[in-house]
């Protein structure tokens, strides 16, 4: 489904992404832990399709498609779904016509109409229960004055409406208690099935408690220092990050 | 000859069409004679520093409106709020057209300045509003005053609410030649009285007309008004908006402005706070392209104690459009526990656009809360990733921000078919159909 070739990437000169390969198959979930600042966020933002950064070598490919020239929309049109760290406030503009706007954008994209309206209702009750979302959220501006559990839980909720081919769930777990953690890692996993994949992004083994990965990889200094199975996320809970560090300089 | 001169000159032609012994008429001589002394401000007066009236005056204008144009209720219906009732005062080339308005005299009066300033039932009402809020100082509005003869006349009596809304359109056909006109509003809305307007200049022509419009409004103890401008003329059409309004104690008073086009329109926006807890919201949207400009001065001046005021405007500029906010806000030594605030926010979307901002404040008071602030910024690229990485393309994410940016302007109109219009208008202007309602 994707495929990572030798990605090097950067802004302004610095170089953040210094050969990264990664393949995800359908069906599978992948984790991606490191320490701060070791190119994790830049690397999901690069599979999103985010323009400030450059790629210098290397290339992202999405069932079979070089994405080198896609823009971010046509991504998310074809199945690619990022979870923000940081999701962006957008006053005045309601989560339900936010979601509206985005699914029926992606319609006309691929020459459909627009959703007919009692079945977008339906499909935002239907998610809003599966993530224990009251129906007076929905009504509420985008992000506006949202806890940082309420926007991770929103992201999510976007992602159960948007049903991507492959979600990028960038450290969604800050910002979360135990019981929205739990909430949100359940939506999750009702989302996956065979056909889709999830790459997770985070600092801490706990996510990994409740959405378990089929691999781990850990990257540090913009590359992938060490892949292996969900026990390497649990060393690294154990170790920390410098075994890794002192290994990547071995 | 230049616009002054001719101006001055066509005096003697009004004075044959308007009644010389009735005291308003002494109003307009000594107002010819300020105009006469001061003329056009010019770009040297510090109030006018961004916007230039050079060109305008070199135009050839017709100053006195023919009588005889009329127009088809299908061929402007789209300038009217159609979706509701409202009472209608509607002119064509500032000529009163009883064919497309609505008028009422039924407890409360909708109608011509025209018949408030000739018949003698409003004369006790004239004597005690007609120019005496609007400045005398103040040369456009002086030479307003001077040919004051024609436009809306709202009074609204204590305790009394219009059934509806109320439109005042200005249409000009300008069919011939290049048409200036000066129309001159008096709104009066009496204690514990309420009144909504809706006031739209539109031309029809591509001849170019100047528009030099003042408005006096007075709202009683209690009153509560609620005024929205929409300027969305056509690119051969300016506008210099000059209103005035006189609050009582306890009153509300909200004007809205929303400015999405034109070739030059400038808005003196001026409040006089007369007595305690009363409240002025002064709020506006502006959306420019082409070579389009709005300038934007406000006055709000805080006489007494214990009084608020919430300025709002929001700027977004494209191409070649250029801006002018200059927001003067006065507290007297006696407005003890005034609340003022203000804020000027501008998005530049191209990089030919412009903007300038000034807050202006005196305050004499020292036990105030007066904040103000402006920025002037770009779409914040964030979130516009963000917007596109949920599969809306830039051109929408774009306008949804744009939207979003100006939404808690548009939260406060209280008449919800205009708000859905300015939304449309909004939406037709950043060229895209979102689909939704906000």
């Amino acid at each position: 489904m994707l495929k990572i070739k030798n990605l090097h990437a950067g802004v302004d000169n610095k170089k953040i992404l210094k050969g990264i390969d990664l393949e995800v198959n359908p069906g599978e979930i992948h984790a991606i832990m490191g320490p701060n600042g070791s190119g994790k966020s830049t690397l999901a933002s690069l599979i999103a399709g985010k323009e400030d950064f450059e790629v210098t070598r290397g290339k992202i490919i999405f069932e079979g498609e070089d994405l080198d020239e896609v823009a971010p929309e046509e991504r998310a049109h074809k199945g690619i779904f990022l979870s923000f760290q940081y999701p962006v406030e957008i006053p005045g503009v309601s989560v339900t016509n936010f979601i509206k706007t985005a699914i029926n954008e992606t319609r006309k994209a691929k020459g459909l109409p627009d959703m007919p309206a009692n079945e977008m209702l339906k499909l935002l009750k239907e998610k809003a229960e599966m993530l224990e979302i009251d129906r007076k959220f929905l009504s509420r501006s985008l992000n506006e004055g949202f806890s940082g559990g309420e926007k991770k839980r929103n992201e999510i909720f976007q992602m159960a409406m948007l049903e991507p081919r492959l979600a990028v769930l960038d450290e969604t777990d800050s910002g979360l208690d135990i019981d929205a953690l739990r909430i949100v890692a359940n939506g999750v996993n009702k989302l996956r099935n065979k056909d889709n994949a999830v790459i997770v992004i985070t600092h801490y083994q706990r996510l990994l408690d409740y959405i378990v990965p089929d691999f781990v990889h850990v990257i540090h200094d913009g590359k992938i220092v060490k892949s292996g199975t969900k026990e390497l996320a649990l060393e690294l809970e154990e170790k920390g990050y410098d075994w890794i560090k002192q290994e990547a300089v071995l | 000859m230049e616009l002054k001169e001719k101006l001055i000159a066509s005096f003697m032609a009004f004075e044959n069409e308007v009644d010389l012994a009735d005291p308003v008429h002494e109003i307009r001589s000594e107002a010819l004679k300020n105009f006469e002394a001061k003329g056009f401000p010019s770009r040297k007066s510090e109030a006018w520093k961004y916007t230039s009236l050079e060109r305008l005056q070199k135009v050839d204008f017709s100053l006195f409106p023919k009588q005889d144009n009329a127009l088809e209720y299908k061929d402007v219906k789209k300038f009217f709020l159609h979706e509701i009732d409202t009472y209608k005062i509607v002119f064509i080339d500032g000529v009163y057209s009883s064919y497309l308005s609505e008028t009422t005299h039924d407890g409360v009066d909708i109608c011509l300045m025209s018949a408030a300033l000739t018949k003698e039932m409003y004369k006790p009402i004239i004597d005690v509003y007609f120019n005496k809020v609007a400045s005398r100082e103040d040369s456009l509005v002086s030479l307003n005053t001077a040919f004051a003869k024609e436009g809306a006349f709202i009074y609204v009596p204590k305790n009394k609410v219009p059934r509806k809304p109320v439109e005042i359109l200005h249409f000009s056909t300008g069919s011939e030649t290049a048409q200036m006109l000066q129309p001159r509003n008096l709104i009066i809305a009496e204690e514990n009285a309420e009144l909504q307007v809706i006031e739209r200049h539109q031309s029809l022509t591509d001849n170019e007309i100047l528009t030099n419009s003042v408005t006096e409004i007075f709202a009683g103890r209690d009153a509560i008004v609620d005024y929205y401008k929409v300027q969305n003329d056509r690119e051969s059409a300016s506008l210099i908006d000059n209103t005035y309004i006189d609050q009582k104690g306890k009153s509300h008073v909200s004007v809205h402005t929303f400015s999405f086009g034109g070739k030059l329109t400038r808005n003196n926006l001026n409040f006089f706070q007369d007595g305690e807890y009363i409240d002025s919201t002064l709020k506006g949207v502006t959306l420019l392209g082409e070579k389009q400009h709005v300038d934007h001065h406000t006055l709000v001046h805080h006489q007494q104690p214990n009084c608020e005021s919430h300025q709002d405007y929001k700027g977004i500029f494209g191409q070649r459009s250029t801006g002018v906010f200059n927001g003067k806000i006065i507290v007297d030594k006696i407005a003890q526990k005034t609340n003022a605030f203000q804020q000027n926010n501008n998005l530049l979307i191209s990089d030919k656009a412009s903007i300038n901002t000034k807050p202006q404040l005196e305050i004499f008071a020292d036990d105030v809360r007066c904040s103000h602030g402006c920025t002037i910024g770009q779409l914040d690229k964030e979130a516009l990733f963000y917007l596109q990485a949920r599969g809306i393309p830039k051109k929408e994410a774009s306008a949804l921000m744009m939207y979003a940016f100006a939404n808690n302007v548009l939260e406060s109109v209280r008449i919800k078919e205009l708000k859905q219009r300015i939304n449309k208008l909004i939406a037709k202007k950043l060229g895209v159909s979102l689909g939704f309602e906000l």
